[in-house]
């Protein structure tokens, strides 16, 4: 630990070139000697209030001067027993828990839980279904990847990507809200179908939204992707290389940066994702950096698939046609009495499943994001458990951490793209 | 379906289910060969207690709980198997008095197959083998089915809660037997939220790393002096 070498990719030369202006090129690197001092090692507590912990994460460090040598990361603050309380709730009711988990990226959960429980009852659901669930899926992948953007970068102090992630956020917000009605806790899907199909107009305003968003992922790309104080702060930074983030249980672009070509999308193709013509990006070091560059070249993807399924949805019902599933139209309900005894049932005693279980697993914004469902052929779940990508992905943080700076600890909790409601649940 | 008014299904527990009746269980009786199931009978004989496939897809198997380190290890290492994805560890609990089941999820990168290894431990002898050094993944995922099933881990090399508080004294939540609103009255809970000091909060670990200050001795040799010339009355002896 005598010495630290910082390297820059981009700098300022000290020289100038030709034409008298300050020439650019890569600095030399930079030598800072460390006096080798005896020192005394302190114990240090971040959050779990505190803003760069990304919600109620609790990490107990022990430093040496502003090193870190060990990490215990404390969690459970936001623990809200929501597997428990699934297990008292006929299935439609558990799509309410399921947003609250992830609520960078309800949608994602929404689906991943309903398809989850209809492989189990072996509903195939439409078309239409589908492809809107696609979308869906994937603009909310643009929305975690938002937010992460954005908080991270105020992370190394650039706060300006903050606001233009925020911006286009807030479009999604819009969009989600005309579709539900809610901004976060969206509870959008049943078992069999939506809760509701596409407003009228949805679909262009999806469509402007999606040809706008890649000015702003451009302007982001300007800002940090070569800035010399983004670089230095992400590069060589957390680095895990791919056989550790294998055992370790990495998942989603953190895994991809170590290099590993594992997307569940490619891999276990749902939702017919093998027919959409996408990129899976993989990084190289699995730093920070390729961590960023990734998730950056995700969003870019995501436009791509809600491209070619907005061309392709095809019309016709959203929910499947099957009265002990699909709740009846009101108008049905009022004036035909078998209609209305579906209705009836569902309502009071909610859907049956079939004795049995299930495990489904989808690609989410943060990682693999597996839902099992444990079935007693009642209307509620013996057993319901997420797979939260978060949970598994923080587990590593006391190794990432080892040996770097407390700055760094920072960046390396914000490049992991946690959430604390699916970590606690 | 049960005609309790939901208030009283809250304080009466959810009741206890028969789907862990093999004569109930929802999966055919005939199974397709997996690669995997065949290797592992032929390795582990009778350690392999049965094959279920369930939702159409899913490959279950039933191993001696004795014999799941060896079984998990072979996933693992063995060259043809390669299961070197733990996606998820779990435990369920099916109530009245039944066994607790370990569940394994696995995914091979390799070969593009998944397989869910589960055991069955009964009430009296919640116990096995950590595999906390084949997967990592394990460490916080067993940590959690501890804190939530009360389920042992031997060898684990930091069993302790993860999700409930450190001084938690109501068990385990997520068993059948555990009331949806706690073991505790709303009143003892806050009384016992009050009670808390800040070292509380703190593991066993962490207190002694807090409690002094940890002198390290500088490097006897080579070292610069940087004029302070107070370095003993600094480090407090």
């Amino acid at each position: 630990m005598s010495t630290r070498t910082v390297e820059y990719e981009v700098g300022r030369s000290p020289e100038m070139g030709v034409d008298g202006k300050p020439a650019y090129g890569p600095l030399a690197p930079v030598e800072i000697p460390e006096p080798e001092l005896g020192s005394e090692h302190m114990l240090i507590n971040i959050g779990p209030q505190h803003p760069a912990t990304h919600g109620v994460l609790r990490l107990v460090c022990e430093l040496d001067g502003e090193t870190v040598l060990k990490v215990i990361p404390h969690i459970g603050y936001l623990h809200s027993g929501f597997e428990k309380q699934g297990e008292y709730r006929t299935w439609n009711q558990i799509v309410t828990l399921t947003d609250r988990m992830d609520y960078l990226a309800p949608l994602i959960y929404n689906c991943a839980y309903v398809m989850a429980v209809e492989k189990l009852m072996g509903i195939e659901v439409t078309e239409r279904c589908k492809v809107v669930r696609v979308i869906l899926m994937e603009l909310d992948r643009i929305f975690g990847h938002l937010l992460w953007l954005g908080t991270t970068a105020i992370d190394v102090g650039a706060f300006t990507p903050f606001l233009y992630a925020f911006q286009e956020r807030e479009k999604i917000y819009a969009l989600h809200e005309s579709l539900t009605g809610a901004r976060i806790t969206t509870s959008a899907t049943r078992v069999g179908g939506m809760m509701a199909d596409l407003p009228e107009g949805w679909t262009e305003a999806c469509r402007s939204f999606i040809n706008e968003l890649p000015r702003t992922i451009d302007e982001v790309d300007y800002l940090l992707t070569t800035n010399a104080i983004h670089l230095g702060r992400t590069q060589e930074i957390g680095v895990i290389s791919a056989e550790d983030a294998i055992n370790h249980g990495f998942t989603g672009p953190n895994l991809r940066a170590s290099g590993v070509p594992y997307d569940v999308r490619k891999d276990r193709p749902y939702y017919d994702y093998e027919t959409y013509d996408f990129d899976v990006p993989i990084g190289e070091h699995g730093d920070c950096y390729d961590r960023y560059l990734c998730r950056m070249e995700e969003m870019r993807q995501s436009i791509r698939i809600i491209d070619q399924a907005l061309d392709r949805l095809p019309g016709g019902s959203i929910d499947i046609d099957d009265p002990n599933v699909v709740l009846p139209s009101k108008t049905d309900c009022m004036n035909d009495m078998e209609s209305m005894i579906h209705h009836f049932k569902l309502i009071t005693e909610g859907i049956q499943a079939p004795v049995g279980e299930s495990w489904f697993s989808v690609e989410g914004s943060k990682g693999e994001l597996g839902m099992y469902v444990v079935s007693d052929g009642g209307s509620k779940p013996v057993r319901w458990r997420v797979r939260p990508p978060s949970f598994v992905n923080l587990s590593v943080i006391p190794k990432l951490a080892e040996g770097h700076l407390v700055s760094d600890l920072i960046m390396i909790n914000a490049s992991l793209d946690i959430v604390l409601g699916e970590i606690d649940r | 379906m049960t005609d309790d008014t939901p208030f009283d299904a809250v304080a009466a527990g959810p009741r206890p289910s028969d789907a862990h009746d093999p004569e109930l269980g929802g999966h055919p009786a005939e199974v397709p060969d997996h690669p995997s199931v065949t290797a592992l009978r032929a390795t582990f004989g009778d350690a392999i207690r049965a094959h279920q496939l369930h939702a159409g897809d899913e490959n279950v198997v039933f191993v001696d709980p004795a014999a799941l380190y060896a079984v998990l290890e072979f996933l693992q290492q063995d060259p043809d198997q390669r299961y070197d994805y733990l996606l998820d560890l779990t435990a369920v609990d099916y109530g009245a008095g039944t066994p607790i089941q370990v569940v394994y999820q696995l995914w091979s990168l390799g070969f593009h197959r998944m397989l869910r290894v589960k055991v069955e431990l009964p009430l009296d002898a919640l116990e096995v083998d950590s595999v906390e050094p084949l997967w990592k993944t394990a460490d916080w995922l067993e940590r959690e089915v501890w804190d939530l099933f009360g389920v042992t881990f031997r060898g684990h090399p930091d069993l302790r809660r993860i999700l409930m508080p450190a001084n938690y004294a109501e068990g385990h939540p997520l068993r059948k037997d555990f009331p949806l609103r706690g073991r505790f009255s709303r009143a003892e809970q806050t009384r016992r939220a009050l009670a808390l000091e800040v070292d509380d909060n703190y593991t066993v670990l962490e207190r002694e790393l807090g409690a002094e200050p940890q002198i390290v001795p500088a490097a006897p040799a080579g070292e610069p002096d940087d004029g302070r010339g107070s370095d003993d009355t600094m480090k407090g002896e």
